[in-house]
């Protein structure tokens, strides 16, 4: 059957608009509308003692001015706190306009609209706030040592305590052969979308409706929260995403300040607004991620299997939470991986800093999560002498142990069960993709060369698709165009055709008549959003129930036309079609047709479905009890729980001891996502989270000062990777289908980011001996590190003479 | 905005010539988009690193966003909507990169890849094509622009791809 798609690397049907310069992104929409600016905070923690707009005024083209003094109602208290939870005791969040203090660099206290940004921009920096300059706290250790405090009535900085536990692990520890401490730490990075975010809003006067254009990933989020709180009835708010230029996380927090801010201002002003970020404020007023302080104790035999694993983790939360403890909560729970921990405890402070806010970057906690324990099964193997393979593959949990129960719960609330899984498999075939047991040979050939060489290794396990929902719509019209709608929203990850496929698939349609948007309120309400790898499971099999039901549908209307039974029907290349009779057919274009009983013949097509058009039975009325008119059908899914993706990465870099340059000469990749809809678009998912991957642990961090100031707010100063930088990337697939939901397929956005650190940190600590215990990590700081006397050796690093370390 | 601070300037896009009466102050991004209407060019850093603003003058890639549009005034401008041509029939023909980056997966979020196609189809039409391509070239002709999604793998295919069509 040609429409059997499902499994093809079909070419991107996004891709045709996207080439010619077609694409619609925020700042492509609205040339006319007025524009706004922001004044925000230079100072990390301030009380804002004034604020002068006078200067401003005489600015030419100058509209309006708002600060927190114009927000009333709703708009005038703190934004919502997404995702409460009973651990986090001291939530704190922002106003879409500071009130009264600044917590930090870039939070938002004027917004100017003018009649374009670079007016509304000579406008904002006229206004002159005045400030009394507060005590600073910046990185998770002054954090930890409270001597200043962020929010004055949170004392520790502590926002949130979360604890798990699945036994005594203290008793545990005690009863264990052996034990070992140690702290790590990781470092701050960022989404870094190309895009940076924009709203753009229109009110119409006539109609009191508004239709709000954002760069989000949750559109019917963004619309119920501006409905709240601007007090509009939810029918009167429309809430598109256009083509999104990446997201990663960061535009999945919602409502943003300026996604409240700009239609307030185009209902106030009558007027289309538009607020476009630039790449500073992007780095300076959105989110961050990833900083972590790791106090890990594990005990375990002398096999090197683990027997209890206790956790203690300082999390950097920066100055708000308003994405509750989900990327703690991520940490905690998927730190476990693949492994059996017979005993584990973890503990996560979640800390206030004076530093941008700190929610879900791709990967969202897993890359911390998988360092953590990655990094405690090297230094398990180190200390006994083993293979860092073999020690990985004595705790892997085994094939007939699925569904694997860890005794945790999970950041949707619901028990960490994984579904399905071959772990054994997954180290198999990464051993042979990368040679794992030719390293010792390489590093004697790099070392003849003077390069230290070094191998590491690392596995994850991603809980995917988290519920609660998303659904689809499916509507053949007509003309034969296939409609499809979802609520969820796309930034890049190739949903058009993805989605596209399915249909195809499931009703046995031509490509190419099927049409796909997303994250339009006016075509679908409910959804929930674009996070956690959960496009193609959650909305991806939705679509797939509302196809069925479509075809359902369908053979019933086309078996009382063709007077067969509904089971001796097909649909192929959108005829429905009488199995094994060629001939008996009918085109679901006319099913689609006769679905709508009509009076009215307003095209040709319609004729055949009005009420003179043939016979009918009038001993019923046109449409049945139950049913209803059209060929459209609405489903949901809605998972018990989710499914979990898994993957083991492993690098081999060489380090040149006279630069300490640290180069990755070889990055291999083994990837379970169970059920592939498109294996060129997965494989584009792993390209990316690993070149991501590689940003975290070798380039990119936030640089704070301890005043608070970022210091590489730009492009020119954050290292995000250009093609130099990222190694060629060989891949092997596992198929382990999800049992849990109809498609039997798994996440698969987020995986390559997660092993990243943890693997590149492993062979970095294989090619030089001595201990990496904080990323990531700088060729000068690999050099500081090496010059250091009083920096630990591997124990392998001892046992093998000669190499990997200076003289 | 006072007289003296504006300038009309023509030039020539995508092989039309056009007018627009400007700030002296306008990026030539802005001008290309908000004055001109094409928004194929996208602006992603601003200042002049990530490469997605390129498009070319007189036939060199440059930094949209690090040029004035005053400094056009008299010259030739393409940008990523005069990448493909027509052919006899009004139906559009894409340039090979166009094309290779569709049949290579070059693209994700799609925000970087006006900036790289420019910057390809500059080089690749600036070399002898009937000579095998090196990766050193590839190398060079996309180790100046940003992309957040892709991790590059699938760019250097393309150009590849594209040099190929190209021979």
């Amino acid at each position: 059957m040609t429409t059997k798609l499902f499994g093809e690397p079909v070419r991107r049907r996004e891709d045709a608009r996207l080439i010619i310069g077609k694409g619609r992104y925020l700042d492509d929409i609205g040339h006319n509308a007025l524009a706004a600016a922001f004044v925000r905070s230079p100072h990390a923690h301030a009380r804002i003692t004034a604020i002068d707009t006078d200067g401003a005024l005489d600015v030419e083209g100058l509209v309006a001015i708002y600060t927190y003094e114009d927000l009333h109602g709703p708009m005038a208290e703190p934004l919502p706190v997404l995702i409460p939870h009973p651990q986090l005791h001291h939530p704190r969040t922002g106003y879409p306009l500071a009130n009264g203090i600044v917590n930090h660099v870039g939070e938002p206290i004027v917004m100017v609209v003018a009649t374009d940004r670079y007016i509304a921009e000579d406008a904002a920096e006229r206004i002159l706030v005045s400030y009394e300059e507060l005590p600073v706290v910046v990185g998770v250790d002054a954090a930890r040592e409270a001597a200043n405090w962020v929010h004055e009535d949170v004392p520790t900085n502590v926002a949130a305590h979360h604890h798990q536990e699945t036994g005594d692990v203290e008793a545990a520890l005690a009863g264990s052969t052996r034990t070992m401490s140690f702290t790590q730490y990781i470092e701050r990075s960022a989404c870094t979308p190309m895009e940076g975010k924009g709203v753009h809003a229109r009110w119409d006067a006539d109609d009191s409706s508004l239709r709000v254009y954002t760069s989000t990933q949750a559109s019917t989020s963004v619309r119920a929260a501006i409905a709240a709180k601007l007090e509009l009835s939810l029918d009167k708010v429309e809430v598109i995403a256009p083509d999104v230029g990446g997201g990663f996380g960061v535009k999945i927090v919602h409502p943003w300040p300026e996604e409240l801010l700009i239609p307030l201002a185009a209902i106030a002003l009558g007027a289309e607004v538009k607020w476009t970020e630039d790449r500073r404020e992007h780095f300076i007023s959105s989110a961050h991620e990833r900083q972590q302080r790791q106090e890990i104790t594990v005990g375990y035999d002398d096999d090197g299997r683990i027997s209890a694993l206790d956790v203690h983790i300082w999390h950097d939360n920066g100055a708000y939470t308003p994405y509750g403890i989900i990327v703690p909560i991520v940490t905690a729970t998927q730190l476990v991986g693949p492994y059996v921990i017979p005993t584990y405890r973890v503990r996560v402070e979640s800390v206030y800093t004076n530093t941008v806010i700190v929610t879900p970057y791709r990967g969202a906690g897993r890359p911390q999560g998988c360092y953590a324990m990655e990094r405690t099964m090297d230094r398990i193997a180190d200390e006994l002498d083993l293979d860092r393979a073999v020690v990985r593959e004595r705790n892997l949990i085994q094939a007939d142990q699925f569904p694997y129960d860890h005794h945790l719960t999970f950041q949707d609330g619901r028990p960490v069960i994984y579904d399905s899984g071959d772990y054994v498999g997954l180290m198999d075939k990464l051993k042979v993709l990368v040679g794992w047991p030719e390293a010792s040979r390489l590093r004697d050939e790099a070392a003849a060369r003077g390069k230290l060489l070094g191998v590491g290794m690392a596995m994850y396990v991603e809980g995917t698709g988290p519920g609660p929902y998303e659904g689809g719509h499916v509507q053949v019209l007509g003309s034969g165009k296939v409609l499809v709608s979802t609520g969820l929203t796309s930034q890049g990850q190739g949903h058009e055709t993805a989605f596209a496929q399915i249909v195809a698939s499931e009703l046995g349609v031509p490509i190419e008549d099927i049409e796909v948007t997303t994250g339009d309120t006016r075509r679908f309400g409910y959804a929930v959003g674009t996070f956690a790898s959960r496009a193609a499971v959650m909305s991806g099999n939705a679509i797939a129930l509302a196809a069925r039901g479509v075809k359902e549908k369908a053979l019933r209307i086309a078996a009382d036309v063709l007077e067969v039974d509904p089971g001796d029907l097909e649909i192929d290349e959108g005829l429905v079609q009488v199995k094994g009779t060629p001939g008996a057919s009918i085109p679901l274009r006319t099913v689609a047709v006769l679905s709508n009983p009509l009076r009215y013949a307003f095209d040709e097509a319609a004729k055949q479905a009005t009420q003179f058009a043939g016979p009918a039975d009038d001993s019923k009325p046109p449409v049945a009890v139950g049913d209803a008119p059209g060929l459209e059908h609405v489903d949901y899914y809605s998972p018990i729980r989710s499914t979990f993706a898994s993957g083991a990465h492993a690098a081999i870099v060489e380090i040149d001891p006279a630069t300490w340059e640290i180069e990755i000469v070889k990055y291999a990749v083994v990837h379970d996502c169970g059920n592939v809809v498109n294996p060129m678009i997965v494989e584009g998912q792993v390209h990316g989270g690993v070149a991501q991957g590689v940003g975290g642990a070798l380039y990119e961090r936030m640089a704070y000062d301890s005043d608070g100031q970022l210091q590489n707010a730009s492009f020119m100063d954050f290292l995000m990777p250009y093609a130099s930088e990222i190694p060629d990337v060989v891949i092997d697939h596992q198929e382990t289908p999800s049992p849990l939901n109809p498609l039997g397929i798994k996440g698969a956005g987020e995986a390559g980011v997660i092993p990243g650190t943890a693997a590149i940190a492993s062979a970095i600590e294989d090619a030089v001996g001595r201990r990496i215990s904080s990323m990531p990590i700088s060729p000068t700081e690999l050099y500081d590190l090496m010059r250091n006397d009083d920096s630990e050796l591997t124990a392998a690093h001892a046992r093998r003479s000669g190499t990997g370390a200076m003289a | 905005m006072s007289t003296d601070t504006e300038r009309t300037i023509t030039l020539t896009v995508n092989g039309v010539p056009r007018e627009a009466t400007v700030p002296v102050r306008r990026l030539l991004s802005d001008a290309l988009r908000h004055d001109l209407g094409l928004t194929g060019t996208h602006v992603g850093c601003e200042h002049g690193v990530c490469g997605a603003c390129t498009v070319l003058v007189d036939g060199d890639p440059v930094r949209s966003c690090l040029m004035l549009a005053v400094q056009v005034h008299g010259h030739e401008v393409t940008t990523v909507e005069g990448l493909a041509h027509s052919d006899h029939q009004g139906g559009q023909v894409l340039h090979p990169v166009q094309e290779a980056f569709r049949e290579c997966h070059a693209l994700q979020c799609g925000f970087c890849t006006p900036g790289f196609l420019m910057t390809i189809a500059a080089g690749l039409e600036a070399r002898d094509n009937s000579a095998e391509l090196t990766e050193e070239e590839v190398d060079d002709m996309v180790g100046g622009n940003l992309c957040r999604c892709t991790g590059y793998a699938n760019i250097k295919k393309a150009v590849h791809h594209a040099a190929e069509a190209m021979k």
